[in-house]
């Protein structure tokens, strides 16, 4: 168990539960997370798989209809349940989030000098132009050129991409501990896409930031992880190491996943067969059971726990006996 | 509700690959709903709306049936003036709702004044809904000048106070003396609908238009035409089913605007005065000019009030046919 | 910018022109206005009405209806002295319409301030809080309300305070023969016709405020400032109600430019002398003198603050491409 001090995000049997007209959706089901300062943690998931309502909802982002518990610790600051000064203090401050559309992100009628200042102004007492000098300053710090020029412009004048990098430039104002990146290349061009996390590792090297990379996309994992969790219908499967990941996975989800990367040459699409579960009635035991081909009737007991496999944790009861990975 | 099967029993397979074959072959079997059934179960969920519907339908049946539901007939005195006084009667058992200057029955008049008045109010809906579609929808979907001129167009006859354009326009329809016999007699019924209409397609043609401005943007609309198809068949196939709801709540808003604006024009006296066969419910409300005056308050209250009641019915059903077909009403994602 | 609001202003003066002439046709075709001088004054004599005429610029065919406009625009830039005089009883039109008017503008002007203050505070009240017993009282009162239609609501209350209690006169800007001025007393007269107008002002935006309020609430960049750790009045105050009023001003400058043609439902049931009832019954006279400054004044109206709305949204919303 690494020491609390030294993590820069700690969650402990973190769940989500929504309220709506339907029933009780239970989006989150049990988290546990540990981040060192300066690493950077994929989290890989479907959509509905909870990966961005996990971090929402610790941070408190969530609407009124959803119910928080567990534990979510950064800086020794306990923030499920915490007051609501305690959170805006920490949002922003210790905890930054970046969204995945920026153009919605930022708010179109506000410059994007303004908006910088506005975070920076929140949590330091600097008056306004230092504010905006500072704000300049980011805007060149992660790669805008002619910032000052830039800060007095509008969202809807930056590319998506130089828009995303302004919310990078937001994010990083107050020097945070953890950044929260929620899909941030998705609707980016490919290209734009290798540009942006980048600037992202760069940050991450020169402030010493932890990172949580949130995505679906595996090759953003390839490209900037240290270490992967894999998520499922509300719980972490699979916790590993890139290189792991791809080499030896010990969930049938990852490899799942895996496999439906397309290679060159292959002539069908091979998704997972199926869809993820209703979150309103999630099934029995393991979620993942109804489209896993190596399923037997004891993985309909119990919900499986992580357990060590070797360097790695796995979901899987099977994971000791199963080999798995994607055929050469 | 998405129904749950498992996508094949435990132990039956050993790898993707054989799942993947079985799943080529098999389709996945799931329950959902359409998009018309969602539409019926959200305004379900409109209590209001549906108090109104019911209201509305019990109303519209009466008027319909104004002949089996009325006492006496619409020009009828509830008895003749030789039997003895029949003016300003106030309610009682002999006429529920009082009488009129002349003896008549002020309950039964109002079902067939309501009755001309839906009318007019729907008539003028459905004539305002389908051109203001017809244009909102190309002026949508081309842009360009076409969309510049009707937008402008509208802006300005919009801005203008409503009472005050619709008074100029009805003197200048009126004056056009080779309209007359497209659209009848400047006190005809015909000529209102057809004047409240002029106002009405504007609205609804920019409602309809910027539908259209957001819906362009989705990519089924440029598959469509990337497939060859038609500017028409665009419109028709595609923009207007995906506009229904909009469009709906448009007509409802379009009927009551018009019923009010009948009874406006009629308190004015620039009102239809239909013939001796029947009345309407803008000439029941000009009663209550005098009656306020001269303290016979159920010459106030039931016209009045019946028009109350219409507007807010109407406009409950609108409000629930707006809940109904706005996707942001589902909780969740 | 600058290259918008100047296209703006220059396309300005054509359409001003070009509707005032629309509506100029439409003055003649409707209300013939020989016929109606005839009918106003039965005994005028053959010389009378070609008098009426001529000073009147009425001549027929589309070219006699071309020149007839720009007589009678000259005639109307130079000067009330140069306007010609109502069909009735030969008197001057523009003291009255400038009576008219400034009855008017301080109905609407109080009414206006009044309501639409007043429907803002309620939207945003409603739209802070949407489901929520609060927000379903302000909203179902502001639908209730904004479905009775104005001159019902007139009538009604005229009826109920002014005839039946009492307590408020019920016509009129001053008792009958009332001379001089008096602020208490036209203040009295005001209640009633400025309360029928603000309930209405105030159901209508309180029900606009609401919708857009609901419309920004479910807008990203709100969940972006709390994540930069705002409160959540500051995320109500910069951005939600900031952002809220976009729509809302367009739509202000529009129903202010609509007002100046006076409130004709509730002027003409309180027999309150302003613009509304300047036109009732000038168009009941068939009044060419009378309607025709009338109906300029308001179309010019229109088009000045149908203009400051486009400048106005364009001003407060940058992302309005300015072509």
């Amino acid at each position: 168990m690494s020491d609390p001090k030294a993590t820069a995000l700690s969650l402990r049997d973190l769940r989500v539960e929504f309220d709506t007209p339907n029933g009780k959706v239970q989006a989150v089901r049990g988290v546990d997370l540990d981040l060192a300062p300066g690493e950077i943690l994929g989290v890989v998931g479907e959509s509905g798989s909870g990966k961005s309502v996990t971090f929402l909802g610790m941070l408190g982002l969530l609407p009124k209809s959803a119910q928080v518990t567990g534990s979510a610790v950064v800086s020794g600051t306990e923030l499920v349940g915490a007051a609501t000064k305690t959170m805006r203090s920490v949002r922003g401050k210790q905890v930054a989030m970046i969204f995945q559309d920026p153009l919605s992100a930022l708010n179109p009628v506000h410059r994007v000098g303004d908006q910088i200042v506005e975070m920076i102004r929140g949590h330091q007492s600097v008056s306004k132009k230092s504010a905006w000098a500072t704000s300049v300053d980011l805007l060149g710090m992660v790669g805008i050129p002619q910032p000052s020029e830039r800060a007095n412009q509008y969202p809807h004048q930056f590319s998506g991409g130089m828009r995303q990098r302004v919310m990078i430039a937001m994010a990083i104002a107050n020097d945070p501990q953890v950044l929260i990146a929620d899909e941030p290349t998705t609707a980016l061009d490919v290209t734009v896409q290798a540009q942006i996390l980048e600037v992202i590792d760069r940050l991450r090297a020169e402030m010493g930031m932890a990172v949580v990379m949130i995505t679906h996309d595996l090759g953003v994992i390839a490209r900037i992880a240290d270490r992967v969790q894999v998520m499922y219908a509300g719980r972490a499967v699979e916790k590993t190491d890139v290189d792991r990941l791809f080499s030896g996975p010990t969930h049938p989800y990852t490899e799942g996943l895996l496999r439906s990367i397309p290679l060159l040459g292959q002539q069908r699409l091979l998704p997972i067969p199926g869809s993820p579960p209703n979150m309103l009635r999630p099934p029995s035991g393991c979620a993942f059971r109804p489209r896993c081909p190596y399923s037997v009737d004891a993985c309909a007991g119990d919900i499986p726990e992580l357990e060590s496999i070797g360097e790695v944790e796995s979901a899987c009861i099977r994971a000791h006996e199963l080999t798995l990975g994607v055929p050469a | 509700m998405t129904s749950y099967q498992p996508v094949h029993e435990s132990s039956e397979f050993e790898s993707f690959d054989e799942l993947y074959e079985v799943s080529e072959m098999e389709g996945l079997d799931v329950e959902t709903l359409t998009p018309r059934q969602m539409a019926w179960h959200r305004f379900r969920r409109h209590k209001a709306a549906m108090i109104s519907t019911v209201i509305f339908g019990i109303l519209l049946v009466m008027v319909v049936f104004a002949p089996v539901f009325a006492r006496y007939g619409v020009n009828d005195a509830v008895f003749p003036i030789s039997e003895g006084p029949n003016q300003f009667l106030e309610p009682q058992s002999v006429a529920w709702f009082g009488t009129d200057d002349i003896g008549r029955d002020i309950y039964s008049r109002l079902l067939y004044g309501i009755r001309t008045s839906i009318f007019i109010g729907v008539a003028t809906g459905v004539i305002a809904v389908i051109i203001g579609t017809a244009v909102g929808s190309l002026a949508g979907l081309r842009g360009g000048r076409l969309d510049d001129v009707v937008m402008r167009v509208t802006d300005v006859f919009l801005a203008f106070p409503f009472l005050v354009a619709v008074i100029v326009v009805r003197e200048f329809l009126g004056g056009v003396t080779f309209l007359e016999p497209v659209i009848g007699d400047k006190s005809s019924i015909r000529f209102v609908i057809v004047l409240l209409a002029l106002f009405a397609w504007m609205g609804v043609a920019r409602l309809v238009r910027s539908q259209v401005l957001s819906l362009k943007e989705r990519e089924f609309i440029e598959a469509s035409r990337a497939v060859g198809a038609s500017e028409r068949r665009v419109i028709v196939s595609h923009l207007i089913p995906n506009s229904i709801g909009p469009i709906l709540v448009a007509l409802t808003l379009v009927i009551i605007a018009a019923i009010v604006a009948e009874s406006t024009l009629a308190f004015f006296g620039f009102g239809p005065q239909p013939g001796s066969g029947s009345t309407s419910l803008g000439n029941l409300v000009l009663l209550s000019r005098g009656g306020a005056t001269q303290g016979n308050w159920w010459l106030v209250v039931f016209p009045c009030g019946a028009l109350v009641l219409l507007a807010i019915v109407i406009n409950f059903i609108g409000d629930g046919l707006r809940d109904a077909f706005d996707p942001k009403m589902d909780s969740g994602r | 910018m600058l290259r918008f609001i100047v296209r703006r202003l220059l396309w300005f003066i054509p359409t001003v022109l070009f509707v005032t002439f629309l509506v100029y046709v439409a003055v003649r075709v409707g209300w013939d206005p020989v016929q109606t001088y005839s009918r106003a004054n039965p005994r005028a004599s053959e010389e009378q009405i070609a008098q009426y005429r001529e000073v009147n610029g009425l001549y027929d065919g589309l070219g006699g209806y071309i020149r007839g406009y720009f007589e009678w625009l000259w005639a109307f830039v130079q000067g009330p002295d140069q306007w010609p005089r109502s069909i009735k009883g030969g008197g001057e039109v523009y003291p009255s319409l400038r009576y008219s008017l400034f009855n008017t503008l301080r109905l609407t002007g109080t009414a206006a301030v009044l309501g639409i203050g007043i429907g803002l505070f309620f939207g945003v009240v409603a739209g802070k809080r949407p489901g929520t017993w609060i927000d379903g009282i302000v909203n179902t009162t502001a639908f209730f309300v904004g479905s009775i239609p104005p001159f019902v609501s007139a009538v009604i209350l005229q009826l109920a305070f002014a005839v039946q209690l009492g307590w408020l006169p019920a016509a009129g800007i001053y008792p009958p023969g009332h001379q001089g001025f008096d602020p208490w007393l036209m203040s009295k007269h005001m209640v009633l016709p400025v309360f029928v107008v603000a309930i209405q002002t105030i159901a209508g935006y309180t029900r606009y405020m609401r919708a857009s309020l609901l419309d920004v609430s479910s807008a990203d960049y709100l969940r972006t400032a709390r994540a930069k750790g705002l409160s959540e009045r500051e995320v109500l105050r910069r951005h939600t109600i900031r952002n809220s009023l976009i729509p809302i001003a367009t739509v202000v400058a529009i129903d202010i430019g609509a007002l100046l043609g006076g409130l004709i439902i509730t002027e003409n049931i309180f027999n309150y002398p302003g613009m509304g009832v300047f036109f009732i019954n000038a168009a009941n006279d068939g009044d060419f003198p009378r309607l025709m400054p009338f109906l300029v004044i308001i179309t010019v109206s229109v088009l000045i603050f149908n203009l400051l709305a486009d400048l106005s949204y364009a001003y407060l919303d940058p992302r309005i491409t300015l072509d």
